[in-house]
């Protein structure tokens, strides 16, 4: 039973983290029908960018992780907006969703050549140890990353449904035309949206990198999961990336526990084909209508 | 349809350079431009599911696997002759394409990509974890090289013909498809599902036959890959190498006959290519590519299409440019 408990928290802990990227995904699809497929990798690389700071620049954690943030965002949320998604998107999903792909592999060979090809240990940000909750030995450090994310998907959430610029980003998100007409500034709104990912992507990336060190691969393993949390919990909507996340975080953990951990990944994957069959719109997604 | 021609006059003519070219070659050059024929061919078929059925296929490169393991299989371990093996790959993914797609299809049109995402990892995890069967990480090794007239083709330079030989002969039966009444509503499909539809097109007969002919395609590249490197480890046939066949076919430019074989261009000789910049060449090789898709989002061909049009301007300026065909086969 304790065992269980523990594996049921483990789980829910990555799939906090993995709710977050998911989160960012849905958000970016959403307002401009991009499909990131260098999700993972926006998530690998906050970390990389901290650890090069404090080792090139000699800079001390605090100010390279505050540094580094807003280098991201800025790159990967503004620049990645101009210079990638601007030019493509009238062209449809698919050159869109290729070229994310090319930036994944840019990503990964930049974080390799440029720093280290090596898996480096990142600080844990979290307090780390144990506390005995019902006679079960839970860890602490799994038991904060859970809080931190649901406190960054709460701010998210007040800041959509209860805050002027959140309220008009879902109108951009339901209809740009709508919300044009209405006076919605759509493209600041869809810029907004990219700088949003960005920064759940830090925090994702700070949260998970003391547990599965910091190395320029790890983006494969997280944007993959992040994609099929998007899709389990519905395309549509953030409360269903949020589940989908839980969920394939959970389902991955214990698998991995009493199924078989050489066919750990293949489980989840079982769980999106079963939702799409059963349930294609997601768990918590709307039917798309179809425009003719 | 005097593009499609022109498409088959193209194919011709390169096949014969092709042929005379690399005779003086060595083996790595050789080996670079059969691996370009065999990529070449699993595009192809992703570019029939893509870009003429407008499928997203995110495994391709496990067809591809499914292939090669099958030939391995069939001529190493149970000395069968290649061209069984060939078939046996072929209808083996066109079988299998079927499955994947009567459900995924079922519903609404983007969940084939997800259905294969998960088909594609399974075929890995089953290729690494079922020792007595595929090796392994381990992999099967010595797959002989196929025969001809009882000749066996253990010279590279033979075995490139070979392969160039059988990527020609599946590029005309391409070829064929598309003139045929079959390719007619796979581009109706494409330019326009519901009118399609209305004419009487059975659209998801079509689109799922569409599919299972790119996974046979898959399958036919696997059986030619198996005896090219004659060792083969489950590493080539991840999801990433289907994303990156999936990269191949719109960097080339999805829907143009001619696509697979610039795209696998792009994906297999661009990096080689780029190796004198050394350990940095997949970052010059992503960069390459991204920058591409912003220039031109239908790829290098239309790049190509892109510059004709131009020129042609330039060359009747007075007359009124005339309107785009959207029905008129690329």
């Amino acid at each position: 039973m304790t065992e269980f408990l523990q594996l049921v928290l483990a789980g829910l802990a990555t799939g906090a983290i993995y709710a977050l990227a998911a989160i960012g995904f849905t958000l970016v699809w959403q307002t401009s029908q991009t499909i990131n497929f260098a999700q993972g990798e926006f998530v690998m690389l906050p970390a990389i960018l901290v650890l090069a700071l404090v080792r090139f620049a000699g800079w001390p954690l605090p100010a390279a992780i505050a540094a580094a943030a807003l280098l991201f965002v800025v790159i990967f949320g503004f620049g990645f907006k101009r210079i990638v998604v601007d030019p493509m998107i009238r062209h449809g999903v698919l050159p869109l969703a290729i070229a994310t792909m090319a930036l994944a592999i840019l990503m990964r060979e930049g974080a390799k050549d440029g720093f280290s090809a090596e898996a480096q240990a990142f600080p844990s940000l979290v307090p780390t140890g144990a506390v005995t909750l019902f006679g079960a030995s839970l860890s602490l450090r799994d038991l904060s990353i859970l809080a931190v994310a649901c406190l960054a998907v709460l701010a998210l959430h007040l800041f959509l449904g209860h805050t002027r610029t959140g309220r008009m980003m879902q109108a951009t998100a339901q209809n740009p035309d709508v919300a044009r007409i209405l006076g919605v500034p759509v493209e600041r709104m869809i810029l907004l949206t990219f700088a949003i990912n960005a920064a759940l992507a830090v925090v994702a990336s700070l949260l998970v990198s003391p547990i599965y060190l910091a190395k320029f691969s790890n983006g494969e393993t997280i944007g993959l999961a992040a994609f099929i949390a998007a899709i389990v919990g519905g395309f549509n909507q953030v409360r269903g990336a949020l589940v989908g996340g839980l969920l394939v975080g959970l389902v991955d953990n214990l698998s991995a526990a009493y199924v078989s951990a050489s066919y750990r990944t293949a489980v989840p994957l079982a769980l999106l084909v079963m939702v799409i069959l059963l349930k294609p719109e997601g768990l918590l997604g709307r039917r798309e209508e179809r425009a003719v | 349809m005097r593009r499609l021609d022109l498409n088959l006059f193209v194919l011709l003519l390169g096949a014969a350079i092709l042929w005379v070219a690399p005779a003086g070659f060595g083996n790595y050059g050789l080996y670079v431009l059969s691996l370009w024929l065999v990529t070449a061919v699993a595009a192809m078929g992703l570019n029939l599911t893509l870009g003429y059925a407008g499928q997203v296929s995110l495994a391709q490169a496990a067809f591809l696997g499914l292939g090669a393991y099958a030939t391995a299989l069939m001529t190493a371990k149970l000395g069968l002759p290649w061209w069984l093996a060939f078939c046996a790959s072929g209808l083996l993914c066109f079988a299998i394409g079927i499955g994947l797609g009567v459900p995924a299809l079922r519903v609404q049109h983007h969940y084939l990509a997800f259905v294969t995402l998960a088909f594609a990892t399974v075929v890995y995890l089953v290729a690494r974890n079922e020792q007595w069967l595929t090796g392994g990480v381990y992999g099967l090794a010595n797959i002989p090289r196929p025969a001809v007239l009882g000749d066996k083709l253990n010279g590279n330079l033979p075995f490139y013909r070979f392969v160039l030989a059988v990527a020609l002969g599946l590029a005309l039966v391409q070829w064929w498809i598309l003139r045929s009444p079959w390719g007619r509503a796979f581009q109706a499909l494409r330019e326009n599902p519901l009118r399609a539809a209305s004419l009487g097109v059975d659209v998801r007969l079509y689109t799922l036959l569409a599919f299972a002919l790119g996974a046979a395609y898959g399958g036919f590249a696997g059986a030619l890959y198996a005896p090219l490197v004659e060792f083969i480890d489950p590493a080539p046939f991840a999801l990433s190498q289907s994303l990156m066949l999936l990269l191949m076919v719109i960097a080339g430019g999805a829907g143009y006959f001619l696509s697979p074989f610039l795209g696998a261009l792009v994906g297999v000789a661009l990096p080689e290519w780029l190796r004198f910049t050394g350990g940095a060449y997949l970052l010059f090789f992503a960069g390459a590519v991204m920058v591409l898709l912003v220039v031109s989002p239908q790829g290098l061909m239309g790049l190509a299409d892109r510059a004709v049009q131009l020129v042609r301007e330039r060359r009747r300026r007075p007359e009124p440019a005339a309107a785009p065909q959207p029905s008129e086969v690329r």
